[in-house]
């Protein structure tokens, strides 16, 4: 027990401190409740997939620039596909839209290996070809999505034989996230493939050294990585029932919380759960200072305080530790 | 690994070429940017010209400035992303104070948040040990923040680009842009502190082996929060000649630079994990982006095609430098 959590340890302090928030957001709002829960879900949903996508890569011992692109390109691709097309038809455009994640980001890890030129530029220059490519499937916001993709982001389940006091807190988006990751992170996570990604973020020529194939790893990283970026892009057209081409602000959501999250920059460590728990914190928070009437600049300008701060305090932490 | 064989074989035309380059990096770049203004002259006869040439000095110079911030950052193997910030913070604040104060003052309280800016990133960086990624990007969050919140503070006051910076961003002295006044100075000096001064020395050393820089004494929070405030003050200063020259201030006003900046340091030749590269390099990278640009655009791609062929093109253009420059 005692074992778990100190293993454990940031991601509970996350826990804890999401638990102090929802607690305080009571208080300013005392009627917050499951509506707020719902809407908070669903707002965090695009960026949870990008801090999924970040994190994969990030473990791997990598960054990836291009994930906000990424989810451009996917989003505005199925808003084009389904636009007109019937509710049948959007079937088989998901599946197709996930193909094509998984494609670009296979794309971007080919280039890095095969470049051999750093990560981040590699990615920094793919940002610029996926923007683009977004343009060029769709030069303004429009397209649509499908009615049923649309209402799988709305409102909650209903569980037969659980009373609707438990179900209401359960909101659709919630599950959509839930079963989004663990389909893919579960299995990944406990393969040998996972623990190969684990191996090259750590060390890469260690990893060689055992007999990890590191090319094949760190492409199939970068894949996994496009492919949470496909679910990214997929949830924001669902929401919005519209694709737009210019990339959202993804892209620093995604290695803030990745780093308030407990992985390492340098790779090899943390998990998935720490960053998604701080995506929510990051989101709360930003809801909890409009309640607060806070004016949204000065929002801006607390968020990034706190993300610093946070990022700080573990650096200082992370010192003590090697220092002992 | 071949010690032995080069010893005795000559040595061929092939690895002469390639350890020239490897020795002159920068030659490599010229010829690049050479090819470049050819295809330009062949895809429209005559554009090149005086006046082209001058219009592309202008807008390739504050990208310079800023892609100087990235390459003293990334010897030391950091990055600073909140140049845009600081270069936009200084251009707005400068363009809403010279009614109020004068062009003189104001010019010096636009520099003031760019050098904060850059003391929180070194703060953070060197002595707390965030990685500049976060750090830069977080700061850089703040300041665009804090720009929002002093933006209504001065809604009544209007705005208006001081005739100097106006003058030095766009004006022409005999058909040589005034920016050169700023920028040749800016740049002999750069070049000067990285190849000739112990500062500039230890921003190397403390990007190849920080461990042994600590070891022999060097103080590695001092060097690092010296170079981000001379980023952040850099920053500044292309700001002011970026508002200069566009004459519209606006809150977003050099976010588009703040990608290319990283890829003109990068083709330039510093590498990103610190220890490696220069300025004169950079400066060539600069303007390799901006007759980029101006062919892209000569071109009438769509703007996707545009983005594409951007990011590819510096793509490969790094991905071959890497290789000619690498000792293997």
């Amino acid at each position: 027990m005692t074992r778990f959590i100190s293993r454990n340890a940031w991601v509970i302090g996350l826990f804890v401190i999401f638990g102090l928030l929802l607690a305080l957001t009571r208080v300013v709002q005392p009627d917050y409740g499951a509506a707020g829960i719902g809407s908070l879900v669903r707002a965090a949903l695009p960026y949870a997939f990008a801090v999924a996508a970040q994190t994969v890569v990030v473990i791997a011992g990598g960054i990836d620039l291009s994930i906000a692109s990424m989810m451009a390109l996917t989003s505005v691709t199925a808003a084009v596909l389904m636009d007109g097309a019937s509710g049948s038809f959007a079937i088989l455009v998901v599946p197709l839209i996930l193909l094509l994640g998984l494609a670009i980001g296979a794309v971007n890890g080919t280039l890095i290996v095969i470049s051999r030129v750093p990560d981040i530029v590699v990615t920094l220059a793919m940002l610029f070809v996926w923007q683009g490519a977004a343009l060029l499937v769709l030069e303004a916001p429009g397209g649509g999505a499908a009615e049923w993709l649309k209402s799988l982001l709305v409102g909650t389940v209903g569980i037969p034989g659980v009373p609707t006091a438990i179900t209401e807190w359960i909101p659709k988006a919630l599950i959509i996230l839930v079963v989004g990751l663990a389909v893919v992170w579960v299995p990944l996570y406990r393969s040998r493939l996972g623990l190969s990604i684990y191996a090259i973020g750590s060390s890469n020529l260690a990893a060689f050294r055992s007999g990890v194939a590191v090319d094949r790893t760190r492409i199939v990283a970068y894949a996994i990585a496009g492919l949470f970026s496909a679910m990214g892009g997929l949830v924001l057209t669902m929401s919005t029932g519209i694709g737009a081409p210019i990339p959202g602000p993804y892209l620093l959501a995604s290695v803030a919380a990745v780093v308030l999250g407990g992985v390492a920059l340098t790779g090899g460590k943390g998990g998935i759960v720490g960053p998604i728990v701080a995506v929510f914190i990051l989101r709360l928070v930003r809801s909890d200072l409009t309640f607060l009437a806070v004016d949204p600049n000065i929002t801006t300008i607390i968020e990034g305080t706190i993300m610093v701060i946070v990022v700080m305090i573990g650096a200082l932490f992370a010192m003590r530790r090697r220092a002992s | 690994m071949t010690a032995t064989a080069q010893a005795t074989a000559p040595i061929s035309l092939g690895r002469r070429v390639r350890r020239f380059l490897a020795d002159y990096p920068i030659v490599p770049l010229i010829v690049l940017f050479a090819l470049l203004v050819v295809v330009l002259e062949l895809l429209r006869p005559g554009i090149v010209n005086e006046r082209w040439m001058a219009n592309t000095v202008k807008f390739a110079i504050p990208l310079a400035i800023l892609a100087g911030c990235q390459t003293m950052t990334m010897l030391t193997g950091g990055i600073d992303l909140s140049v845009s910030t600081a270069a936009t913070m200084s251009a707005f604040i400068v363009a809403t104070q010279s009614p109020i104060h004068g062009p003189a003052i104001a010019t010096l309280i636009a520099l003031v948040p760019g050098i904060l800016i850059g003391f929180a990133n070194g703060i953070g960086v060197g002595v707390f040990r965030v990685h500049p990624l976060i750090m830069t990007l977080g700061l850089g969050l703040i300041g665009i923040g804090a720009l929002q919140v002093y933006q209504r503070t001065v809604i009544a006051t209007g705005s208006e680009v001081p005739e100097v910076l106006a003058w030095l961003g766009t004006g022409l002295t005999w058909g040589v842009p005034n920016a050169l006044l700023l920028f040749v100075p800016l740049a002999a000096l750069i070049l000067y502190t990285l190849r000739s001064t112990g500062f500039g020395r230890l921003l190397y050393a403390v990007g190849d082996n920080e461990r042994a820089t600590r070891i022999s004494g060097v103080l590695y929070w001092q060097v690092i929060l010296a170079v981000y405030v001379v980023s952040g003050l850099l920053a500044a200063i292309a700001g002011l000649l970026y508002v200069g020259l566009i004459k519209a201030p606006s809150l977003s006003l050099a976010e588009p630079l703040l990608l290319p900046s990283v890829a003109a340091a990068v083709i330039g030749g510093t590498s990103i994990f610190g220890g490696r590269g220069g300025y004169a390099g950079t400066m060539v990278g600069a303007l390799i982006l901006t007759v980029l640009t101006t062919l892209l655009t000569i071109l009438q791609m769509p703007e996707g095609w545009r983005g594409v062929l951007f990011g590819l093109i510096v793509l490969v253009v790094t991905a071959i430098y890497t290789r000619i420059t690498s000792e293997a």
